[in-house]
């Protein structure tokens, strides 16, 4: 944290970052080190920690819910929908959408459209059996295909100034980080980091498969769509506020589950920690590898993760994953 | 009491008839052995009682109560379903996929492990407890899914009022551990605990059994004690094939030898 706090395009020393904290703290914001990280880094850093962790809890929640090692939040359609919202607001508010206003539409444009691509999915995979798993699994990919092309079709008809600003927000960023935001994501990431762990047993028991938890007592129905709720406001939060950020949400449950076992009343708080730490480090890489321009964060986590990834993936039969 | 008692049960989850007129009772202590053809609906049968399919008519009590009136949780301290196959592809150890059997359960880590521990003891799975489930045999699977289903009801020392569903739990075990299956089983029939079982291996079921219900297209062809249901008709009517029927040298329960087709 101190470390991704010092580096940036201004370095500075750990003294500094300090300094810099104290002063803010006392609100004492004068100087330039307590502007750089007072108002700029600190709500990035924190920003990036608890979007990490709210992305790695939803993924381990999800792969737990499909059984399915290899599932991410974004199957069930909420980050393709998001994406599409986003660009809707885009293309459509056109010039009107400049500084503050503008970037707090796109937001909301992004999480209603998260929401409703879930909320279509789930009602699509519900009949009166129940809500069937692996229906959802292709109604996900069906919505994330459409909404894909209506994307598509969206940057068909913008110009360059909107091509730029959609493809710069697909590939997330924690650049628009500042205090109302990082307060907003705190309270829901807050409330999935308590609320998540409380299904631990009920998604180890799920891991054996739906009948098996019924007949452990477990309300099945109503315990899916607690996690979908929770799942799709969390993601839909993190894709308004920082773009849609690849891989942290798929790999960082499975790399846990490689070193920790599948036991999610472990595999959750660890995974929330380690999405946080890969999303700080991963911000942090991309303020200073180029700097003083930014790269944008999906990329790096995505840099960062696959090779890792890759390396889990060859040595898997260590680790019991078939 | 009694554990079970079904009165002219129907069932049709998917439109068509899986079940008719399904009628029988069970003590504490017994077990009922279903035999039939593929497709006869034993395991349907199995599933109804279990809750995941329900009745189109008649009654299902469990423990004189209705089925449906039980509390999830409740129902789950004792009522214990190994199905067929299991999904479970997630790299547990032997030890915690039993552990998972403790879940509707609140008697503390320490007492989870005590029944952990017999449970490990009955199927003789204690040695494997570190191994990893996606990496065992079949047999092995089996045998820690049995260990699971185990631990989900044991606990208290008399079990009259538990009733654990039991579909083919021997298909994957060789000849030593079927027979500790059994004695298994027998422990648990003798301190109370009711039992329906599907197995194959109609030698087997004779020598557990002390009910046999025989299925055909979903109905009920047959209910009483092995000496009464296993005929060579019955065997000719229903599976097709002809048998010699003879006995067990120390036991005395019927064993069945299949004929040979005459060739032409």
């Amino acid at each position: 944290m101190a470390l991704a706090l010092a580096s940036g395009a201004v370095s500075l020393s750990f003294l500094d970052v300090g300094q810099g904290l104290v002063d803010t703290v006392l609100g004492e914001a004068a100087n330039q080190n307590a502007l750089i990280v007072g108002q700029i880094r600190l709500p990035r850093v924190l920003l990036a920690a608890v979007m990490g962790a709210t992305l790695a809890i939803s993924g381990a929640a999800m792969q737990g819910l499909f059984r399915n090692p290899l599932a991410d939040p974004s199957l069930i359609g909420v980050t393709a929908g998001a994406s599409l919202g986003a660009a809707l607001i885009i293309v459509t508010g056109g010039s009107l959408l400049q500084g503050y206003i503008g970037l707090s539409l796109v937001s909301a444009g992004a999480f209603v459209g998260g929401v409703i691509a879930v909320l279509f999915v789930y009602r699509l995979a519900t009949s009166a059996n129940g809500t069937s798993v692996a229906t959802m699994l292709l109604a996900g990919i069906a919505i994330t295909a459409l909404s894909g092309s209506i994307g598509s079709l969206l940057e068909f008809f913008a110009d360059n100034n909107m091509l730029r600003r959609i493809s710069l927000w697909k590939m997330g960023g924690l650049d628009g980080a500042n205090y109302p935001r990082l307060i907003l994501a705190s309270v829901v990431g807050g409330a999935l980091l308590v609320a998540l762990p409380r299904y631990a047993g009920a998604l180890n028991a799920l891991l054996l498969g739906e009948s098996e938890a019924r007949h452990l007592g477990i309300k099945v129905d109503r315990i899916k769509l607690a996690l979908i709720i929770w799942v799709a406001v969390g993601v839909g939060t993190s894709v308004a506020l920082v773009g849609t950020i690849a891989f942290v949400g798929l790999v960082v449950p499975h790399i846990v589950r490689m070193l920790a076992g599948p036991d999610h009343r472990y595999l959750m708080p660890a995974s929330a920690l380690a999405g946080a730490l890969l999303l700080v480090v991963a911000d942090a890489l991309a303020r200073v590898v180029v700097a003083p321009t930014e790269l944008p964060v999906g990329v790096i986590t995505t840099i960062v993760g696959v090779p890792f990834f890759i390396s889990l993936l060859r040595n898997r039969h260590h680790y019991g994953m078939q | 009491m009694n554990t079970l008692q079904l009165k002219g049960v129907c069932a049709a989850p998917w439109g068509q008839a899986l079940l008719k007129d399904i009628a029988f009772t069970l003590q504490p202590g017994t077990v009922l052995g279903l035999a039939g053809p593929n497709g006869a609906g034993k395991s349907s049968l199995l599933q109804l009682i279990a809750g995941d399919i329900q009745p189109s008519t008649g009654q299902l009590t469990f423990c004189d109560r209705s089925l449906t009136e039980w509390p999830p949780q409740e129902r789950a301290q004792r009522l214990a379903f190994l199905p067929q196959m299991s999904l479970l592809s997630f790299p547990y150890t032997v030890e915690e996929v039993v552990r998972l059997g403790r879940i509707p359960h609140s008697s503390g880590y320490q007492g989870d492990s005590d029944i952990v521990e017999q449970a490990l003891d009955l199927t003789d799975t204690a040695s494997l407890r570190h191994r990893l489930y996606t990496q065992l045999s079949g047999g092995e699977k089996q045998r820690t899914q049995l260990a699971r289903i185990f631990a989900q009801i044991l606990g208290q020392e008399s079990l009259s009022g538990s009733l654990l569903l039991l579909d083919e739990p021997t298909s994957a075990l060789d000849l030593a551990h079927q027979q500790l299956v059994l004695m298994a089983t027998h422990q648990l029939a003798m301190r109370g605990c009711a039992l329906v079982v599907v197995i194959h291996d109609l030698n087997l079921m004779a020598s557990i059994a002390d009910q046999i219900l025989v299925l055909d297209n979903g109905c009920q062809i047959a209910l009483g004690c092995p000496e009464q249901v296993f005929t060579t008709t019955l065997f000719k009517e229903v599976f097709g094939v002809d048998v010699t029927i003879g006995h067990h040298p120390q036991e005395g329960y019927p064993m069945i030898t299949p004929l040979r087709p005459t060739l032409l």
